[in-house]
């Protein structure tokens, strides 16, 4: 059995053993924890085994599911979902770790169905980067919807129905749309081959040959799937909703990893399947990647809302990958490859952080917060390092990341990323005012301070008794030092990631430059 | 088929070959029929229950052990029996094993007297409603257990109306199956006016389609000279008779069908009679006519109008598309859970029509499927809806449903299932369904029509999940519904569904082996 499907179980059989352990909220934290450890720990073995200058997919497995339509479940491994396995298997005990910090679930919630969805989560996530058949990963991308609709609308904020169904239907839809292009592609292997197959080579090798008019429809289904999923502007609208209401262990999870299916989509799907429709339809996405770039930005400085602020963020970095990676140069989709990962890391800490000043406040407004650090110094220096790593600050991982996408690009694509690089100076704006508000100045604010009236009321700082809110303690510190170790770490020495992904990439990159 | 006789004139008339062992489910199940008819006129009133249930469930295990028997060494083209008016096929076969199979479902709901006292059905149905004898008859625990023998006709009009090789034959078994159905809409023992509206509604508007279907009968023997469906094929292939008279026949019969098959714009019937009937037979008419409506639309369409796909495509193109929007969007609004599900299955018939109408292997096996998969889910869908109860009977209204995960998790949970399964989330039998009638239409060139077929599938995924937001995210109402426990039957019958909507999702092989086992057989 490979690492792989144990990778894959394991989270599964643990969702399980969580379910069955719901009335002990205590013993069924522990033992999602351990699970989660335990997954983690299985990600060691993988990444050992991976060879980064052997074959494209490694650590396959298969078995037949319904040979009428040459079906198989089938699993393997290239560089860039290695890392996306990877990283969601780190957030998880992350997030259950931090759980007792960053959220309060809503009444008669119990912590032990929240937790075994998470693992169930997990499972599908690390399941949808391995599969190897068209298929499957249409399957599993819906499916994967199913305990993400729970999570935010069973457990979210007060608006949390809206922003369920709107997630499932945006995301339900894309899928619809991409199942109908996967069957194209389908039918297009059967008249080739004779035998229709979803398998992911053998439809690579074929429908890269496909006329170009045939290709554009095919690779504009997927494109929708994995544009709303990403989400570029326009089909970003469900992921402020969405990460506004879900708890923040869910929106760690959402933003930091579920979406990257989408990137994660371009890269393995999108381009080697359809490499000339991805040459002629690149200004489309460039377009809508630097839209998404500067809109994010602009409206990532409006909010009112701490996490909807996370989500605009997010939208406009979204557009970053998407830039690197329809730029098609090495340098730059390596850029979008391993920002992928220090994407997850630096807004998974940012999210984490800001659930846990939001925790601590009872308030996700922006406004009703201001000089935090004074009060809690340590959360502000976290929110500081989290808050420097999304502005992209040399040092931290995700500079070289962004550097390359920049750099790469701007050999082919000049005016796009010129354009990109105005984003850069709107992340130093917007962080670091978020930054200002919340955390300098006296001490003031709702949040902070016991208010005499309602929202709104301006209340004189002397007036109100200052709240006790408790910095950090040495439990939450411990959940966040991994996150501060890789973001200082990979800022230092990106190279095992750098390495890692470069071959996937090259292969990525000829198939669509052969053309 | 008038010729063969005048052409005898004179001679001994012969009778004509009959393959019994072919025939044999159908022979048994109308024979057990008309032994039911004879038990209500002879047995006391108490004793008739037990005795109809035991026979009704009997027969369908006789006959699909009868079916069983014959399949296995079935000749692979199919055979024509009776004069060349029914054909035995492999389409046929796997329709009247999926009618048997779902009609076992239906009768376990019909015979179930633990969620309401007595049944479903009125203790007596000539009692007028709302008389005192009326709410007498409420809590009362006979019922009108005739319901049993109409329910083995309707079922052997079923079967025979698959298999139905000539027109006239399939006209009589359009009005075996139809007539049983029009009256046991109206025998539900609670909220008898709307029931009756349901039956009378049903009826005239059956009626009028059956007079559509009957002209176009009419029609095309005037075009064809035969009413056999093999002989129309022969008669559109290339000849200078007028294409009036077949388009016009044409049309009139799919009228016809579609009716029965609740294809809108056709479909006008199916809220009121769906939400009127007595819920288990609202959930055996979702289920079996479905099957029974298609699988002769299928036939008529492959067998009889092959040739001429062309011609008809684009006008059934605009049907399917009329009834996935009417279905998807109408579906929205509803309040009622019942009327919701109806909705659901006129939805439902737009996406069989888009498999139905790519003339293909692909496109035949896919609808086949489909059929086996959507019965089951909808069976269990009207089993989970029985239980849910007030004091009035059902709570069928949508509101009487929020928060029901907190009293009943186990059946929020279920049907959470089967509307997932509804709306084609994949590893349920629902997804494989539209994935195999999809491919099918794509692969004939359909493209368009399945980029509609699944943007109408993402609109009606919206009010599939709004019953789960009612469900699992919304508080419950102080004064709620209560969640019946369902006795053995009902039990059985919705596990049943659930089963056979999981197993279809997860391992559909078998069934799609099945159900691509062969074509038509097209000789007459």
């Amino acid at each position: 059995m490979s690492w792989l499907l144990a990778l894959i179980l394991l989270p599964l059989a643990g969702a399980l053993a969580v379910a069955g352990l719901r009335s002990n909220d205590r013993l069924a934290t522990l033992t999602a924890l351990g699970v989660s450890i335990a997954n983690l720990a299985l990600v060691v073995p993988l990444w050992i085994a991976y060879d980064p200058g052997g074959e494209r997919i490694q650590q396959t497995w298969s078995m037949d599911w319904i040979p009428a339509f040459g079906v198989h479940v089938s699993f393997g491994t290239d560089g860039i979902a290695l890392l996306m396995i990877a990283v969601i298997a780190l957030l998880v005990p992350i997030v259950i770790g931090a759980l007792s910090s960053t959220d309060r679930l809503p009444e008669g919630r119990t912590a032990g169905g929240f937790l075994s969805l998470i693992l169930l989560q997990e499972a599908l996530t690390i399941a949808v980067f391995a599969a190897t058949d068209v298929f499957l990963f249409y399957v599993l991308f819906e499916i994967m919807l199913i305990p993400m609709y729970f999570l935010i609308g069973y457990y979210g904020g007060a608006r949390r129905q809206y922003a369920a169904v709107k997630f499932f239907l945006y995301s339900f839809l894309g899928g619809l749309i991409m199942l109908a292009s996967a069957i194209g592609a389908y039918s297009i292997a059967s008249d080739e081959l004779g035998e229709g197959t979803f398998d992911w080579a053998t439809l690579v090798a074929v429908v890269s040959d496909a006329p170009t008019t045939t290709q554009i429809w095919l690779f504009l289904g997927f494109f929708l799937a994995f544009a709303i999923k990403a989400p570029l502007v326009p089909f970003h609208t469900w992921l402020p909703d969405a990460a506004g209401q879900a708890p923040i262990a869910v929106t760690v999870l959402l933003v930091g990893v579920l979406d990257k299916v989408g990137t994660f989509g371009f890269l393995r799907y999108s381009l080697p399947m359809f490499p000339e429709a991805s040459q002629e339809l690149a200004p489309l996405v460039l377009v809508l990647a630097v839209v998404g770039v500067i809109y994010g930005s602009i409206l990532a400085a409006g909010q009112q809302d701490m996490k909807r602020f996370v989500a605009y963020v997010s939208i406009a970095h979204f557009g970053f990958i998407a830039l690197g990676i329809f730029a098609f140069t090495t340098q730059a989709m390596v850029g979008s490859a391993t920002y992928m990962l220090n994407h997850s890391i630096a807004t998974g800490m940012l999210i984490l952080v800001v659930g846990i000043v939001a925790t601590r406040g009872g308030s996700t407004r922006i406004s009703d917060y201001g000089g935090m650090a004074r009060v809690t110094p340590i959360l502000g220096a976290m929110l500081l390092i989290a808050g420097l790593s999304t502005l992209s600050l040399p040092g931290t991982n995700s500079f070289i990341s962004e550097f390359l996408v920049l750099l790469g690009s701007f050999g082919t694509r000049p005016v796009y990323t010129i354009i990109a690089t105005v984003g850069m100076v709107l992340a130093a704006m917007y962080v670091l005012w978020l930054y200002q508000r919340i955390m300098t100045g006296p001490v003031r604010g709702d949040a902070l301070v016991g208010a005499g009236g309602g929202p709104g009321t301006a209340v004189a700082p002397e007036v109100g008794a200052k709240k006790a809110i408790r910095d950090l303690s040495t439990k939450e510190i411990a959940v966040l030092a991994p996150l501060v170790v890789l973001v200082l770490g990979l800022g230092f020495y990106p190279k095992p990631v750098l390495d890692t992904v470069t071959p996937s990439v090259e292969a990525t990159l000829s198939a669509v430059q052969e053309r | 088929m008038l010729n063969p006789f005048l052409a005898q004139q004179g001679g001994a008339i012969e009778t004509p070959q009959i393959d019994y062992a072919a025939i044999l489910p159908i022979l048994i199940v109308l024979g057990a029929a008309c032994v039911g008819v004879l038990l209500e006129a002879f047995l006391p009133k108490h004793q008739r229950w037990p005795v109809q249930v035991g026979l009704t469930l009997l027969t369908i295990v006789a006959a699909g052990v009868a079916l069983g028997a014959y399949v296995g060494d079935a000749p692979e083209q199919g055979i024509t029996t009776l004069s060349g008016t029914v054909a035995v096929d492999a389409p046929a076969l796997f329709l009247w094993g999926t009618l048997l199979a779902l009609a076992l479902g239906a009768v376990l709901l019909i015979a179930d007297r633990s969620v309401e006292p007595g049944g479903a059905f009125v203790a007596q149905a000539g009692i007028s409603p709302g008389t005192v004898q009326d709410r007498a008859q409420v809590s009362s625990t006979g019922m009108q257990t005739e319901v049993f023998p109409l329910t083995l006709f309707a079922l052997g009009g079923m079967m025979t109306f698959t298999a139905a090789n000539d027109l006239l034959t399939m006209f009589i078994a359009l009005e075996v199956l139809s007539l049983p159905l029009y009256l046991m809409c109206g025998l539900a023992r609670r909220r008898r006016l709307i029931s009756q509206e349901a039956a009378v509604k049903y009826f005239l508007l059956g009626a009028f389609a059956s007079a559509f279907f009957l002209y176009g009968i009419a029609m095309l023997y005037g075009y064809a000279g035969s009413v056999r469906l093999a002989d129309i094929a022969a008669a559109t292939a290339g000849t200078d008779r007028s294409d009036t008279l077949l388009f016009a026949g044409f049309g009139l019969l799919m009228v016809g069908l579609l009716f029965k098959g609740s294809v809108g714009p056709f479909h006008t019937w199916t809220p009121d009679v769906y939400q009127g009937a007595p819920t288990p037979i609202t959930a055996f008419m979702a289920a079996c006519t479905k099957v029974a409506a298609f699988g002769a639309l299928l036939r008529v369409l492959f067998v009889a109008f092959e040739s001429t796909s062309w011609e008809w495509r684009g006008v059934l193109w605009a049907v399917a598309i009329i009834s996935m929007a009417v279905g998807a969007i109408l579906g929205l609004t509803q309040t009622d859970v019942k009327r919701m599900i109806a909705y659901s299955s006129i939805a439902h018939a737009g996406f069989l029509l888009v498999g139905t109408m790519a003339i293909t292997d692909e496109g035949l096996s896919g609808t086949l499927f489909y059929l086996l998969a959507y019965g089951f889910t909808t069976l269990a869908a009207f089993g989970v809806i029985s239980l849910v109860r007030d004091a009035s009977g059902e709570a069928t209204h949508l509101s009487a449903w929020a928060g029901l995960s907190k009293r009943s998790p186990l059946l929020a949970a279920v049907f959470t299932f089967l509307l997932l399964a509804l709306a084609g989330i994949p590893l349920t039998s629902g997804f494989v369904g539209k994935f195999v009638v999809f491919s099918a239409a794509l692969s004939d060139g359909m493209a368009p029509l399945v980029v509609i077929a699944l943007v109408f599938s993402a609109v009606a995924a919206f009010f599939y999940l709004r019953v789960v937001v009612l469900m699992y995210f919304s508080e419950p109402a102080p004064e709620g519904p209560t969640v019946s426990v369902p006795g053995a039957f009902t039990t059985a019958a919705i596990t049943l569904g659930v089963v056979v909507t999981l197993l279809l999702g997860v391992l559909p092989a078998f069934a799609l082996d099945w159900a691509g086992a062969g074509g038509f057989a097209l000789s007459s």
